[in-house]
């Protein structure tokens, strides 16, 4: 289910303001803190959470439970394909469709073949992860809720920021906050949906 | 905040240069507001618009003699019988081999963990890019019937005919279209969380639109971050086999021929290492007025120079062993067109001159950078630059020219002289080049922002120090 779905989930909540509300979000000031925050979230037991940094942060995926190995699995595949279907057109082309008897050498020259095999290897593999990579995270979307959070311009920036999803099951407006002020955060707000 | 003990003078003035990869001192924020600045201020140099509109003028007159090519077939040129290869594939490989530079160093220096290609990354990709568009259109111009490039593609069509798979051109169309489609997704990619950056910072609405647009909405979403590094990493491992290969295929248009002088097994690593040569030669050349009309410096730093100094001077001495090679290879064969080609065509020949000045441009220029002292001299890493960058244009001449023009049977022989459509063409090449380069430093982040924060991050100089002066975290 891509993360970015958001649910107006009328009557889920106690309040009718949590309609409009999208989650609660952090901000901290070091790459460090956000880690040992996400890390606290996940034994806390949220796991509808990301995190949002200016830069790749080592660890941090990790402890927000993200594990998965798409990207490189899809790449794979795409190269043993492309090299098969490298290898193919050519040996179709000149072995099967039109071979041509040159003072007779093999028809299907194999190593004549490696060149143009190896470089549909690299093409396929790259394009598939390229545009893979952005399908699965769901690019292109120019508007997300967090990006009205206070202060986000800066998560491109210099600032890191932790954001607690409202669709978690341990959800609560008052508890998850109250939870996230003991983060170590520089400040801790509130997230809503734009109407 | 910055730290005296690293202030170290260099040759060129009182100019204040650093060894570091980055000047300490600098902050997320900082560098941040540095780079980005470069694209979101609303002046235009007059200077910058001075140089786009030297160069695309010079670029104009290449592509008005591309048109008169296209008009009147390339009788224009020099190319006669038997110089069928001249002007057109020297700066194929030629522009080439500059490209591949740009690969080496996002992607390979990336695998070495070598963490001074940060900063230089981003620009020298986008060198590689332009470069390959300008190598591009030599294969589709010197084909005689420029109408039927098509059938360079492997389309069934109504002659029942494939491409002539075997032939290294067609190796090379399959190379250099792989090339140049990773270096662009490559160079897309990493410009994505840049583009965010400057999507946020922007003022004016459309500028926002433009770049909000642009960057896919990224918003560093940490699930994101995940699938980006593992695709950056793996493009990157895809990028270093692509580069030995392309430039290797590119060297198999002469190894794979019998001519005497091409027929060698030495070509493809000897290309490889000149093409990184001529690269770093053109990377430097970039980036030395880069770092000085940008101010730079403590990002481009003394270190990032004298290393690329020391990358020419390395590649260079491997391309100087494959003269060597080439010299013994004519003796040690007994045969006697390789002997022909080597001594008496190459070195005392009617071309000697362009031999004689191609060892005296690859072969001795760069010795200097033996010497620390001219390794971080600015003005002596531009001047050599040059000479490498005509050297190893020389080279291609030697080895397309002198071989083909004086090759087997003396009936054969011939003399080749350029004509104006043919330095028209290449000086419009270079040219378009540097306008290219001047409107992608104005219109996107020249240095990766967000590699420049990992390394602030990663490697202290006032890590993650925020402007309100706190602490920073342990590591």
């Amino acid at each position: 289910m891509s993360e970015t779905l958001v649910h107006r989930e009328a009557g889920a909540g106690t309040a009718p303001e949590e309609r409009f509300l999208y989650g609660i979000i952090a901000e901290f000031e070091h790459a460090h803190d956000v880690v040992v925050a996400a890390d606290r979230s996940y034994q806390a037991g949220y796991r509808k959470m990301d995190a949002y940094t200016p830069l790749p942060v080592e660890g941090l995926s990790e402890a927000l439970g993200f594990r998965d190995v798409y990207v490189p699995t899809m790449m794979l595949v795409a190269g043993i394909l492309g090299c098969i279907g490298g290898f193919g057109l050519l040996y179709y082309c000149l072995g099967i469709s039109y071979p041509l008897n040159i003072g007779g050498r093999e028809i299907v020259s194999w190593p004549y073949y490696l060149p143009i095999t190896f470089e549909c290897t690299v093409l396929a593999a790259a394009l598939t992860g390229v545009f893979g990579m952005i399908a699965i995270n769901g690019l292109s979307q120019p508007y997300h809720p967090v990006f009205d959070a206070p202060d986000f311009e800066l998560a491109s920036s210099s600032r890191f920021f932790l954001c607690i999803e409202h669709t978690d099951p341990h959800f609560d407006r008052v508890e998850t906050r109250r939870f996230m002020e003991t983060l170590g955060a520089a400040k801790v707000s509130e997230v809503e949906l734009r109407k | 905040m910055i730290d005296s003990r690293n202030r170290r003078g260099t040759a060129v003035g009182e100019r204040d240069e650093t060894f570091e990869i980055i000047r300490p001192g600098h902050t997320y924020e900082s560098v941040t507001s540095k780079i980005a600045g470069l694209v979101l201020n609303n002046n235009i140099s007059l200077k910058w618009l001075a140089a786009v509109a030297l160069f695309a003028g010079i670029g104009s007159v290449g592509i008005f003699a591309i048109l008169l090519t296209l008009l009147f077939g390339v009788g224009l040129w020099g190319n006669n019988q038997p110089v069928g290869w001249a002007f057109d594939i020297i700066n194929f490989v030629w522009w080439i081999g500059i490209g591949h530079a740009g690969t080496l160093i996002s992607a390979i220096l990336l695998l070495l963990h070598q963490n001074w290609r940060t900063s230089i990354n981003r620009y020298a990709e986008a060198m590689t890019l332009f470069a390959v568009a300008q190598a591009g259109m030599f294969p589709l111009l010197h084909i005689g019937r420029h109408q039927y490039f098509y059938w360079l593609i492997p389309l069934p069509n109504s002659m029942a005919l494939w491409p002539q798979f075997r032939s290294p051109l067609m190796w090379d169309f399959f190379a250099i279209s792989t090339y140049l489609t990773v270096s662009l997704l490559f160079w897309y990619v990493g410009l994505i969380p840049d583009l965010a950056t400057l999507r946020d910072r922007a003022q004016h609405r459309f500028v926002k639109i433009f770049y909000g647009m642009l960057s896919l909405g990224w918003r560093g979403s940490a699930l994101h971050w995940r699938r980006y590094t593992m695709l950056y990493l793996l493009l990157a491992g895809l990028s270093t086999p692509l580069v030995l290969s392309v430039h290797s295929i590119v060297s198999f248009d002469f190894s794979v021929g019998i001519v005497p002088g091409w027929h060698s097994t030495i070509f493809p690593p000897y290309f490889v290492a000149g093409a990184i040569f001529a690269g770093f030669a053109m990377t430097l050349i970039l980036a030395i007025p880069l770092r000085a009309t940008c101010n730079l410096r403590d990002l481009i730093t003394m270190k990032h120079l004298e290393n690329m100094g020391k990358v020419m001077l390395a590649t260079g001495l491997i391309v100087f062993y494959g003269y060597i090679m080439e010299v013994f290879f004519g003796w040690y064969s007994a045969n006697t067109y390789e002997n022909y080609m080597t001594f008496a065509n190459r070195m005392l020949g009617p071309y000697a001159w362009s031999y004689w000045a191609l060892i005296l441009c690859n072969g001795l220029a760069p010795q200097v950078l033996w010497w620390k002292k001219s390794r971080t001299n600015i003005v002596v890493l531009f001047i050599v630059s040059l000479i490498v960058s005509v050297g190893m244009w020389l080279e291609r001449f030697v080895i397309i020219v002198t071989s083909l023009s004086f090759d087997y049977v003396p009936s054969a022989w011939a003399m080749y002289y350029p004509k104006p459509t043919d330095y028209a063409i290449y000086f419009g090449t270079i040219g378009l080049f540097f306008t290219l380069f001047l409107l992608f430093v104005r219109a996107l982040p020249a240095i990766s922002i967000a590699e420049m924060r990992e390394l602030i991050l990663h490697h202290g100089h006032g890590a993650g120090v925020s402007e309100h002066g706190a602490a920073p975290a342990r590591h």
